[in-house]
């Protein structure tokens, strides 16, 4: 079995098996977790509106503190936005998933995408040297932040070289790329990688609690 | 079948002007990538040369690489290199049949021990002792080793005889080999396609003929100067593929105005071959030009590769079912730790 078709046959399918299965397992273990009584009076009554607006509300960072935090957030704002363009507007992704879901939707132009990937690829780069060389980020860094950018930062890198052919032959560079984003599957439940999914459970949890107490940003 | 007359004394002989000639040099040199230079040289190579004899034996096949390189006999110059080689044995084209047929190829490999070129259509049978296919009760097998042992080099001519082809496709049930799984001490250029296109068949014997040496090959035994490049990237409807416009089925508006049929399983990015620069039929076409997407048939086991009409960006991940019996299972031990995590919490609050 040739290396493409590997990545395209049980590969494919065991990281998405695992994918799916560790999903599930934190999500629903997560949301299972008991929660702590509050015997307080509530102040307001509309928790779920207070935990929808804070999703929204903190995805800007605060006037208070963009001094501060403006060019990691930059940065964050920069490969975040340019890693979705990519998966979600390149045409072979479009129908991957369209594939996988039924769902489908409009591409980009090719060279919009590859000018996107290239910009993200940068911002992932300094990214990684601002986390290397800052001694606070240094010191709060493990191997998940390490490995969790490597998994990202992998199916971006093969995806480019696949398109400019360079390395190796595209079929080889193609059977690596689906390789590398399966690599990402895998690690996505069990990492930081899973915060695409639980950012929302925990702002919402913060935002129904500040709610709660009247104290909702 | 073999004479002494040189090409050059032949062609002068049918009346073929040396401007003719070394036009028909020109265009093979270019096709072969070769400097401008090379065609003066090949001409007076080509020329000089006396007739090579070839042996062609056709195995598992269709027929279908035979019929493709007689189509680069009359009107086309390419057949000109039929004038080149004596034709000593090939079941569809000799006149000859049995006994008379077989004496001919013995004679042919005496006479030109170690100087012949042996080239070969079609898959070989192992399973059952060769019996799936045999030629004067002699199996496919033992009549290609018999047949290369004195050859200068061999053409597997099709995916049959270079990778295995259609009768190696699962669950090869008559046990098909390519050449190369059986012949390991002779020179092997392996020229694919279902079937070849004939001009790179033809091109293939002009380079053994004119420079006696094996054209560079790539990791799959193919000439790099035929397979070099992948169909997508020379296609003439790359464009529409960088700016994102695609036919979405084989009748509606993006296949009328000619846009790219990567959608549609298109396996030209995967497939080397020269379909999209030296095309079909002299030149008049190629399938994605006919509004087909590729196949992908000069690559091993293309047959094997998932549906045609499947975008290579998709692949086989199984079923909706599979992946939700993953998720419930997932759950199942989320439940689980979910619960050992607040018996945890009875256990230090004391279940206050």
């Amino acid at each position: 079995m040739e290396l493409l078709e590997f990545a395209r046959g049980p590969a494919l399918m065991w990281s998405l098996i695992i994918f799916c299965f560790g999903v599930a397992w934190r999500l629903v273990g997560i949301l299972l977790l008991r929660r702590k009584p509050d015997l307080s009076e509530a102040r307001s009554r509309a928790t779920l509106w207070g935990g929808i607006r804070t999703v929204f509300s903190r995805i800007w960072v605060r006037k208070e503190f963009q001094s501060r935090t403006a060019y990691g957030a930059a940065l964050g704002y920069v490969f975040h936005i340019g890693l979705a363009i990519v998966v979600l507007l390149f045409v072979p992704h479009i129908l991957f998933i369209k594939d996988l879901t039924g769902l489908s939707w409009g591409g980009l132009p090719n060279g919009v995408i590859y000018a996107t990937g290239v910009i993200t690829l940068i911002a992932l780069i300094i990214i990684m040297i601002r986390r290397l060389t800052h001694p606070v980020l240094k010191l709060l860094s493990n191997f998940d932040d390490y490995f969790s950018w490597v998994v990202t930062t992998a199916p971006l890198l093969t995806g480019l070289l696949a398109t400019a052919h360079l390395g190796a032959r595209y079929e080889t560079l193609l059977g690596l790329h689906i390789l590398s984003v399966e690599l990402f599957l895998v690690w996505f439940p069990f990492g930081k990688l899973m915060h695409a999914i639980l950012f929302a459970v925990s702002r919402g949890t913060t935002g129904a609690l500040l709610e709660r107490k009247g104290a909702a940003t | 079948m073999t004479d002494n007359m040189t090409l050059g004394e032949r062609l002068a002989r049918q009346g073929i002007s040396r401007r003719t000639f070394l036009k028909f040099c020109a265009s093979m040199a270019s096709l072969m990538a070769m400097p401008p230079s090379m065609a003066a040289e090949m001409a007076e190579k080509l020329a000089g040369i006396r007739r090579l004899s070839v042996i062609w034996l056709s195995f598992q096949e269709c027929t279908g690489c035979t019929e493709s390189i007689t189509r680069s006999h009359s009107p086309t110059l390419e057949g000109l290199l039929f004038d080149a080689i004596s034709l000593d044995y090939h079941h569809t084209l000799q006149a000859a049949s049995g006994t008379a047929a077989e004496h001919a190829r013995a004679q042919a490999m005496q006479d030109n021990a170690g100087k012949y070129l042996l080239i070969v259509d079609g898959s070989i049978p192992t399973g059952e002792g060769g019996v799936y296919s045999t030629i004067a009760g002699i199996s496919n097998h033992d009549m290609l080793v018999d047949s290369a042992k004195g050859a200068m080099a061999i053409v597997s001519v099709g995916t049959c005889a270079a990778f295995g082809g259609i009768p190696k496709a699962n669950p090869n049930p008559t046990g098909a080999v390519a050449v190369s799984d059986i012949i390991k001490d002779k020179p092997i250029i392996n020229v694919p396609g279902c079937p070849p296109i004939a001009t790179v068949m033809t091109g293939v014997i002009a380079h053994v003929l004119t420079l006696g040496t094996i054209p560079d090959l790539d990791e799959l035994g193919r000439p790099k100067v035929f397979f070099g490049d992948s169909i997508h990237d020379r296609c003439y409807r790359r464009p529409f593929y960088d700016q994102g416009k695609f036919a979405k089925s084989f009748d509606d508006e993006g296949a009328r105005n000619g846009w790219c049929l990567y959608e549609l399983g298109c396996k030209g990015p995967t497939t080397y071959n020269a379909c999209a620069t030296t095309k079909w039929n002299g030149g008049v076409s190629f399938p994605i030009e006919s509004g087909h997407g590729c196949l992908g048939c000069s690559e091993p086991d293309f047959w094997d590769k998932g549906s045609f009409y499947r975008p290579l960006s998709t692949g086989e991940w199984g079923s909706g079912e599979i992946l939700a019996t993953g998720a419930a299972a997932g759950a199942a031990i989320g439940i689980g730790a979910a619960l050992a995590a607040r018996k945890r919490q009875d256990s230090i609050t004391g279940g206050k």
